[in-house]
């Protein structure tokens, strides 16, 4: 059994949870974590008699959001009503949009893969479109019974389909990654996953080259990257296995559980529910004029695909580091408020130390960069004592813990504190090269017998010696002065 | 008897209090319910605690024209302080927190409920026969039905214990048991009257709206009923307007059109000689009669019996058993919890409604029924919007036949829905249509004449009826006791 001979097919169905102060179709508030159903209004409960009026501000979102694809923002779009019994669906029905969506087609660009491999993907988009969440059922503590929590019922979504044009879990991943980022780039949902802001369907299907299409199966609420990535290999294998093993893949909907690895059958398509959608009467069609959609226009912000383009043209950046500082809006806003202070000449340093040390450390404290101990411009005066020959990589590895730290207001601070100003004086340099080169013979004949790696260690022995603060430029000059002399 | 009209006129004359005529119509309720059982909840508490406020606000010199005059209220309108069963067992035991827009209007208007009257289960019915709460009688004769679903609200007005009251019209439900017994009632135009608090039948066709004895009466109600609401996104803004601005206007020189297709086959020889007796007496108030048509009104029907289960189907999805209302006592599962609990809770005529309603809305019928009927319903409001290039009011028969007895159509709905031949078309095409008395057929009961305006033209249909109610008296009879 091989991959090789197989091919794979995945369309993404997003759930993004839209960013509004209240729920989609009643004026009770949307946020995360109160007591179960104290956010829960008659229209929520689905109280004889109540309905539904659209909330302005998600459509708002929907409309950005559209245009953040550069799809289509329909003119006129029609609410339905799904029909479906569930304890946790108030009304047995789901308010949403079936046969005119307000979002039609555009498209995300995704960078899939790193360094010499990484490649561009165009993903095309369906649809996007409104619709209201479900509550919750809760099945602990409560023995024997479950218990409803009508909190999150009524809350804004976008569901946000996929054409099936990715065919690796790694594209899948890059896809869900730069939705992600887009959502929250345009601030329309909080992308937070753990909370359930931003979940995925993957729709994956495998066939041999040249065939139709395989049938697919629906893997449910993925809520993490990880959980994706080995949800559709998983599911992939399988239905290679299957298929190879004579077994014909029905379609179904499946779960992934994290514990196992295993993707598992929820229901087959014959236990599909039908759901009975029609026009929801209570929701005239939602027109959306073209002047609404020119205000949201002016009020957009630069779009990643535009600013990432705007560095590799401006600032000479690879695509690489232009994608990975718009991975999101406050990466890329913290990029440019440390560039404005630092300046155009050290935009790939800077790119260097953001994404590098910067990035590393933030992610290894679990922090988001709008919440870096290190401002902008605390880094733009690190980068720039490194470009005027003030201190040296290592030593500004140093100078920026101490930032992190907040043993400085400024780099320049902490450099004269501690006494981490580089050492250039060749005067100061050449005794400290002739103790090494005293000190070990051994390598300097290595070296002069052609051993090129016993130079590398005399240099970190002067560097050793200086204590970080000789510069390593200067000292492979003197040295390889001194040992050809 | 009595009309709004003139228990305005005596409380602000200071003639009676609010809590005084509140106390002599719950005394004429408790000696005539039991025979009609129009009433399904009655709260003397309650009652009296709005006709003292009513009092007050007169007494502090903030008296309306309806301040203190009695209404009964139809059993779908969510109230608080009182129950909103909706003539089912699935919701004998709901009170709602909220008051309907409608309620909310009628209380801002001073309005002193008097009681709740009985319906049809969920509005889904034309003789009250389906209400769990029992059948409701006929005051003109005790062993016909009243018609529905606002049949509680028709027999209480007839019979004299209520001077008005509210109902709510989806196919006819005002203005059948209007004609039915013999009392006057308006269906707005969609859109006029809130729908929030209005307990969903078929949300695209209902509509709320006054039955009383008069013309006169009906637009002094909707005055008070009538008006925006950003609850309910399918309420119309629009400027507030006097619907009795027009009840003098002079009839001479209005046209009226009389369509072909209501005079035809199926019309009783009752309500065809009453119909064409009021039509001579419209021609001698100085209107003029001309002959329109409706071609696509044979439709209707089977448009209407689509379109308002569909929505019923879903409507009542809510009514599960989780959250309030009925749950059955007994069950083994989740899915044996709702279908025990919607077997039980609901009645024959719902679950056959609901049945429909699934069908057709069902994969693979979808395009046959729902869609079609959609089609139809489309091309039956174009038709009107023909006939009103020729006419300014439309006239003709209410119903078929008068009130028919108790258990006649019982076991033969689709003869009890082909009783709405004339009235389902207006709700298809969202107009604003009335039944006012005009004479009586068989039996000695009344015959109803339907008065259909167009979009916002219930000035004008107010105003013909008022006009005709001034030249005859079929209005002011009233049922032996």
């Amino acid at each position: 059994m091989s991959r090789a001979n197989w091919e794979v097919v995945i369309g993404l169905e997003t759930h993004s949870q839209l960013n509004t102060t209240s729920k989609i179709f009643s004026g009770s508030p949307t946020a995360f974590g109160a007591a179960p159903n104290v956010q829960a209004s008659a229209v929520d409960l689905a109280l004889p008699g109540v309905l539904p009026v659209m909330n302005r501000a998600a459509v708002e979102r929907a409309i950005r959001f559209g245009l953040a694809v550069g799809g289509e923002v329909a003119q006129r779009s029609v609410f339905a009503r799904k029909n479906y019994f569930y304890p946790d669906l108030p009304k047995g029905y789901q308010i949403s949009q079936y046969e005119l969506p307000v979002v039609q087609g555009g498209a995300l660009t995704i960078r899939v893969g790193d360094g010499d491999k990484a490649y561009e993907k165009v993903v095309r988009l369906t649809r996007a479109h409104l619709e209201e969440d479900a509550g919750k059922s809760l099945h602990e503590d409560f023995h024997g019974m479950s218990g409803i929590d009508l909190n999150r019922a009524g809350t804004p979504l976008l569901e946000i389909v996929s054409e099936p044009d990715m065919t690796s879990s790694a594209e899948a991943v890059a896809y869900a990654r730069a939705l992600h980022a887009l959502v929250r780039w345009v601030d329309i949902c909080d992308g937070n996953m753990q909370e359930g802001s931003f979940r995925c369907d993957a729709n994956v299907s495998v066939r041999r080259p040249g065939e139709p299409l395989g049938t697919r199966r629906e893997i449910k609420n993925l809520n993490s990257f990880r959980f994706m990535q080995q949800a559709i290999d998983f599911e992939i294998q399988w239905q290679i296995e299957q298929i190879e093993d004579g077994h014909k893949i029905q379609q179904a909907t499946v779960l992934f559980d994290p514990d196992t690895g295993e993707t598992r059958a929820m229901r087959s398509k014959e236990d599909a529910h039908d759901y009975r959608y029609f026009p929801d009467p209570d929701l005239p069609p939602l027109v959306i004029a073209a002047d609404w959609i020119a205000r949201v226009r002016s009020e957009m912000p630069e779009l990643p695909v535009a600013l990432s383009a705007r560095l590799q043209a401006d600032y000479g950046l690879s695509p690489y580091d232009a994608a990975g500082l718009t991975a999101s809006r406050e990466m890329a806003q913290y990029y440019l408020d440390a560039l404005a202070v630092v300046g155009a000449a050290q935009a790939k340093p800077l790119a260097n130390w953001v994404m590098g040390e910067l990035a590393a450390r933030l992610n290894r404290e679990e922090r988001d960069i709008a919440q870096s101990p290190v401002t902008p411009s605390q880094l733009a005066g690190l980068v720039a004592r490194i470009a005027d020959g003030t201190i040296s990589n290592n030593i500004a590895k140093k100078v920026f813990e101490a930032l992190w730290s907040g043993e400085g207001q400024t780099a320049d601070a902490v450099i004269e504190a501690q006494g981490l100003k580089q050492v250039t004086d060749v005067s100061a340099i050449e005794p400290i090269i002739d103790e090494v080169l005293a000190a070990n013979p051994k390598s300097v004949e290595e070296y002069r017998a052609g051993k090129d790696k016993a130079f590398n260690a005399l240099v970190g022995q002067v560097m050793k010696a200086s204590k970080g603060k000789a510069s390593p430029a200067q000292v492979n000059e003197l040295l390889k002065k001194k040992l050809q002399a | 008897m009595d009309t709004v009209k003139q228990l305005s006129a005596r409380l602000a004359a200071g003639d009676v209090s609010a809590v005084e005529l509140a106390q002599d119509y719950l005394a004429k309720i408790q000696a005539a319910n039991p025979a009609l059982n129009a009433f399904v909840e009655l709260n003397e508490a309650q009652t009296l605690s709005e006709a003292r406020a009513a009092d007050a606000l007169r007494a502090e010199g903030r008296a309306g024209p309806l301040t203190g005059v009695p209404i009964a209220h139809k059993d779908i309108f969510c109230q608080t302080g009182w129950h909103a069963r909706c003539g089912s067992k699935m919701l004998e035991n709901f009170a709602a927190p909220y008051d309907a827009g409608l309620i909310e209007r009628a209380r801002a208007a001073g309005l002193v409920t008097l009681g709740r009257t009985n319906m049809d289960e969920f509005a889904m019915g034309s003789t009250n026969e389906s209400s769990y709460y029992g059948v409701v009688h006929n005051p003109w004769q005790l062993d016909a039905v009243p018609g529905g679903s606002s049949g509680g609200s028709a027999a209480a007005v007839a019979a004299g214990i209520a001077p008005a009251a509210s109902g709510t019209d989806t196919g006819g439900s005002i203005r059948q048991p209007a004609a039915f017994c013999g009392i006057t009632g308006i269906k707005p135009t969609y859109g006029i009257v809130s729908r929030w608090g209005m307990i969903a039948y078929a949300s695209s066709l209902d509509q709320g709206g006054p039955m009383a004895h008069t013309a006169e009466d009906c637009a002094l109600l909707l005055n008070a009923f009538a008006g925006f609401d950003t609850r309910d996104a399918t309420s119309l803004e629009r400027a507030p307007e006097d619907y009795t601005r027009a009840l003098d206007a002079p009839l001479a020189g209005l046209r009226i059109g009389v369509p072909k297709e209501f005079f035809g086959e199926g019309m009783s020889d009752d309500v065809r000689a009453a119909v064409d007796a009021a039509l001579a007496t419209f021609r001698t108030l100085g209107a003029r009669t001309v002959e329109v048509s409706l071609p696509r009104s044979g439709y209707a029907v089977p448009a209407y019996y689509v379109i308002a289960p569909a929505e019923a189907s879903s409507n009542l999805n809510r009514f599960d058993g989780v959250r309030y209302g009925y749950r059955a006592p007994e069950y083994r599962d989740l899915n044996d919890m709702y279908a025990k609990t919607r077997a039980q809770g609901f009645g024959e005529e719902v679950k056959r409604r609901i049945l429909i309603g699934t069908y057709v809305l069902s994969h693979g019928y979808y395009d046959a029924y729902y869609l079609q009927a959609q089609r139809v319903r489309r091309l039956i409001a174009d038709d009107y919007q023909v006939a009103f290039r020729d006419c300014d009011l439309i006239l003709g028969p209410t119903t078929p036949t008068v009130a028919y007895g108790i258990g006649d159509k019982a076991d033969d709905p689709l003869s009890m829905y082909l009783g709405d031949i004339y009235t389902t078309s207006v709700n298809l095409a969202g107009l604003p249509g009335m039944s006012i008395p005009c004479g009586f057929g068989a039996g000695g009961l009344p015959v109803g004449l339907q008065i259909v305006g167009n979009y916002f033209d219930e000035a004008r249909m107010l105003g013909a009826a008022h006009r005709f109610q001034q030249a005859t008296d079929w209005h002011l009879r009233t049922p032996p006791r």
